[in-house]
């Protein structure tokens, strides 16, 4: 079953020193349960596309559709949960009440409340954090909070726009563990956009290589590494293949690294 | 024509528009009830039309219109001697000689009390909180009593007046200049630490640079509200001259044009200093090459 | 001239000076301590303040109709209870707090009114900031000319000088909220109102709570000046502008006292109001 579909996408911000085209004919599929890596430059149009399915940015050219609908329209029954480079967490809340945040504006009941957020914190491994607030936790624990905010309302599809950039690379290999086992166990369908070849290999089941300038798909790798993943395949032949071959579509695209 | 509705000044001009509209609409409103009266008194209908022409032409109306304003303006500034003791020129200079007074000597005195309070910890810790305090006690509450004593010793004139706008003026380029003289950050002041730079040195070349924005938004406050000083300054004097002054009298004697006028040279006079202090601040931050 | 009492000053002097450069020298990792200090110095400074004042008028015989000692001042404040207490009800209590009510409030409002407006906002806050420049003060007689003598028109004064802080630091807040994270509540598909309760109200507080401390200040300036241009028998700018001309300068400074402490303690209310509200805003946990 499809999830997300775009035919031909086309996207170009006009701007002082002219048209950008941030994307130019995108088009690809993604199924249900599949976890997508999208990996490119500065500038090519990665999250571009991701906001564009959800709604934070329109299309000049082309169509797509979330869940057999328009983007609009899956945002407004709440077909995604967003993360974003930084936690975003609100200073002023707990984390408790600030996973609680989506909950509330949905009109979730506060007892079914108290019941989702339990869930979710012990789903990234926060049970007990929930009444810090966001200043007493670190970048990596704030990161996974906002996990868990996203994955609050039970939505189908998860958006993570290089939600683990600016976390050091031990915190980035635990948290992608931590990924991982999260997808194994709520069966979601997860969009993520990475600047790292070995993070996007390791996590996922599709990787598209996108380039600048017009933004656009260059490769679309289906990997055919287990589901079952130890951090340590990062050391096998097959992983460094496919890195292999998502660097190779980099520097096709690039020109140049 | 897209780049007029890009900046503000097409807003602005708008909404200005509307408020002069509103305002000319309220002068027929307030103003009616005074012509009906009148009207009654004489026995005589006044018509719709007429009622409105006369609104906007009353000796003393209840809201004068913009036109009657600007020309009592007008005939006060361009068409009296200045030295006339009906001339705004004349009032308008005595209040603003006094602002200005206090307004140089309130930023020197505040640039050195923030210097001071840099570089010694003990007037830091002391002096900081009182200077905030000192703001608590409203000085403008007291000015007819600092003038009425200042005069009682034997100054009075410019003197007393120069001194409130100094109390009031100071504290905003004290808290200003502490900000700025603290503004540059860490790493600039190891840097110089690295250097084995003075104090002095540290100062002149890391620390005032830094302080410039801060100071010339504190002169913004600080002039403006020298201005007040100066204009409170004036009341208890037996309103003899100055804005101030202009205002009180107009004031007891019902003289609701002449209030307006007085009132609306002073905003001219505090927009203009303010813009002054504006214009010398992107002179001086282009000079050092950044964004005004 | 008293000699005790000008060698009294000096001691007073140097001795609150020396005491508190020794403090300030202290290093503790005690925090409770620490805070003790930073108490402390101010307060030693006030105090040797207040003893060389007194030390030097009476040392030098200054006449009090120039600056009268503490304690003369004391004494008149003891003596006029309720005097003070009918001026601090006619202006405190009536013309301030009411004025800063509606002041406030009033420019709270007109920033979420004119926050849907792009277009009024490009066109208002230039202008409001042109107005927060100017003697609003003089507009004084102009109200007591609508309003009467009596406290509404000192309040109508308090309402016009608050508005334009309020509206413009309001303004400034609601603009705070980064746009991260008005994406992230456009993900889940928030109206304006959600928006606005949850999160841009939040994060413009600590703006709000700036004009809200300016306005404390400026609401009871306003309302005693105001009083310069016409007041019934009674308040604390009438008292102040009547007793100059008896040339009771105790009395003056007895009304300046008690308008000192009123104003920090309103601003000091304000301040602690804001310490619970925006507790979370870096400038509050590291102060």
């Amino acid at each position: 079953m499809t999830v997300i579909s775009a035919s031909d996408l086309s996207l170009t911000f006009q701007t002082a020193d002219g048209p950008v085209h941030a994307l130019k004919d995108v088009t690809l599929d993604i199924g249900k349960g599949e976890f997508v890596s999208f990996i490119g430059p500065s500038g090519c149009g990665k999250t571009t596309f991701l906001r564009v399915i959800a709604d934070l940015e329109q299309p000049t050219a082309g169509s797509i559709s979330v869940n057999g609908m328009t983007p609009e329209q899956a945002r407004k029954t709440r077909a995604y949960g967003y993360v974003f480079q930084a936690a975003g967490l609100y200073p002023w809340r707990t984390i408790e009440r600030n996973v609680a945040l989506p909950l509330e504006i949905m009109g979730v009941s506060k007892s079914e409340q108290k019941q989702r957020i339990e869930r979710v914190l012990e789903l990234v491994n926060l049970a007990g954090f929930g009444k810090k607030f966001p200043w007493q936790l670190s970048g990596g624990m704030q990161q996974r909070a906002s996990i868990a905010r996203a994955l609050a309302f039970d939505a189908d599809l998860l958006l993570m726009d290089e939600p683990f950039g600016a976390l050091d690379e031990i915190v980035r290999d635990y948290l992608n563990e931590e990924l991982l086992k999260l997808w194994a166990a709520t069966e979601k369908t997860i969009c993520f956009v990475t600047h790292s070849i070995p993070e996007a290999v390791y996590l996922s089941t599709k990787i598209v290589v996108m380039s600048p300038r017009p933004g656009r798909v260059t490769d679309v790798i289906d990997s055919t590494l287990p589901k079952e993943r130890p951090l340590d395949i990062r050391d096998t032949t097959e992983f460094l293949e496919i890195a292999h071959r998502v660097r190779e579509g980099l520097r096709a695209g690039h020109g140049e690294v | 024509m897209t780049r007029i509705w890009q900046g503000n000044a097409g807003p602005v001009t708008v909404v200005v528009a509307a408020i002069i509209l509103i305002w000319y609409v309220f002068v027929v409103v307030l103003n009616a009830p005074w012509e009906r009266d009148q009207a009654a008194r004489a026995g005589t209908e006044i018509s719709f039309i007429q009622l409105v022409k006369n609104t906007m032409a009353q000796e003393r109306p209840v809201l004068p219109a913009p036109h009657q304003v600007v020309a009592e303006m007008w005939d006060t500034t361009v068409n009296k001697s200045i030295t006339s003791k009906r001339s705004l020129v004349y009032h308008g200079w005595i209040t603003l000689s006094a602002t200005l007074l206090g307004f140089v000597i309130g930023t020197g005195l505040g640039i050195l009390l923030a210097v001071g309070i840099i570089h010694n910890k003990a007037m830091d810790k002391s002096v900081m909180p009182w200077v905030i305090a000192s703001q608590t006690i409203p000085i403008l509450a007291i000015a007819p009593m600092i003038i009425v004593v200042l005069n009682a010793v034997g100054l009075s004139g410019l003197l007393p007046k120069a001194l409130i706008s100094t109390y009031l003026s100071f504290f905003p380029i004290v808290v200003g200049m502490v900000k700025g003289l603290r503004s540059p950050e860490a790493i600039q002041m190891d840097l110089m630490h690295t250097y084995n730079a003075s104090a002095a040195q540290t100062f002149w070349k890391l620390r005032w640079p830094s302080a410039m924005p801060f100071l010339f938004t504190s002169m913004k406050v600080a002039v403006a509200i020298s201005l007040v000083g100066a204009i409170v300054g004036e009341l208890p004097t037996g309103a003899v001259a100055g804005l101030g002054a202009r205002l009180l009298a107009g004031s007891y004697y019902g003289q609701t044009i002449q209030i307006w006028a007085a009132l609306f040279a002073a905003a001219a006079l505090a927009a203009t200093l303010v813009a002054i202090v504006g214009l010398g601040q992107r002179i001086v931050m282009q000079r050092m090459g950044g964004p005004a | 001239m008293n000699a005790g009492w000008v060698i009294f000053a000096l001691i007073a002097w140097l001795g609150g000076w020396t005491l508190n450069e020794w403090l300030v020298r202290q290093k503790t990792g005690n925090q409770a301590v620490a805070r003790v200090i930073s108490l402390a110095v101010p307060l030693i400074f006030g105090i040797s303040l207040l003893a060389i004042w007194e030390g030097v008028t009476r040392g030098f015989n200054v006449p009090t109709v120039l600056l009268p000692p503490p304690s003369a001042i004391w004494e008149r404040i003891v003596n006029s209870v309720p005097i003070l207490v009918a001026d601090f009800r006619q202006t405190f209590m009536k013309a301030v707090l009411i004025g800063y009510v509606l002041g406030c409030g009033s420019g709270f409002i007109a920033a979420i009114m004119i926050d849907r407006s792009p277009f009024l906002k490009r066109g208002l806050l230039p202008l409001g900031n042109f107005v927060s420049a100017l003697p609003i003060i003089g507009v004084a007689p102009i109200m007591v000319m609508w309003f009467g003598f009596d406290w509404p028109s000192k309040a109508a004064v308090v309402i016009i000088m608050t508005f334009f802080p309020m509206l413009v630091n309001t303004v400034e807040g609601l603009a705070a909220a980064t746009s991260m994270q008005k994406d992230l509540m456009r993900t889940y598909a928030a109206n304006y109102w959600q928006t606005l309760f949850k999160l841009r109200l939040p994060a413009a507080a600590p703006f709000i709570f700036n004009a809200l401390k300016i306005n404390s200040t400026l609401a009871l300036i306003g309302a005693i000046v105001a009083e310069f241009f016409g007041t019934p028998i009674v308040g604390m700018g009438f008292r102040i502008s009547t007793e100059v001309g008896r040339m009771n300068v105790d009395m003056v400074w007895a009304e300046i006292a008690v308008a000192a402490v009123a104003g920090s303690l309103f601003y000091g209310v304000v301040t602690l109001i804001e310490r619970f509200v925006t507790f979370w805003h870096p400038s509050i946990r590291s102060g």
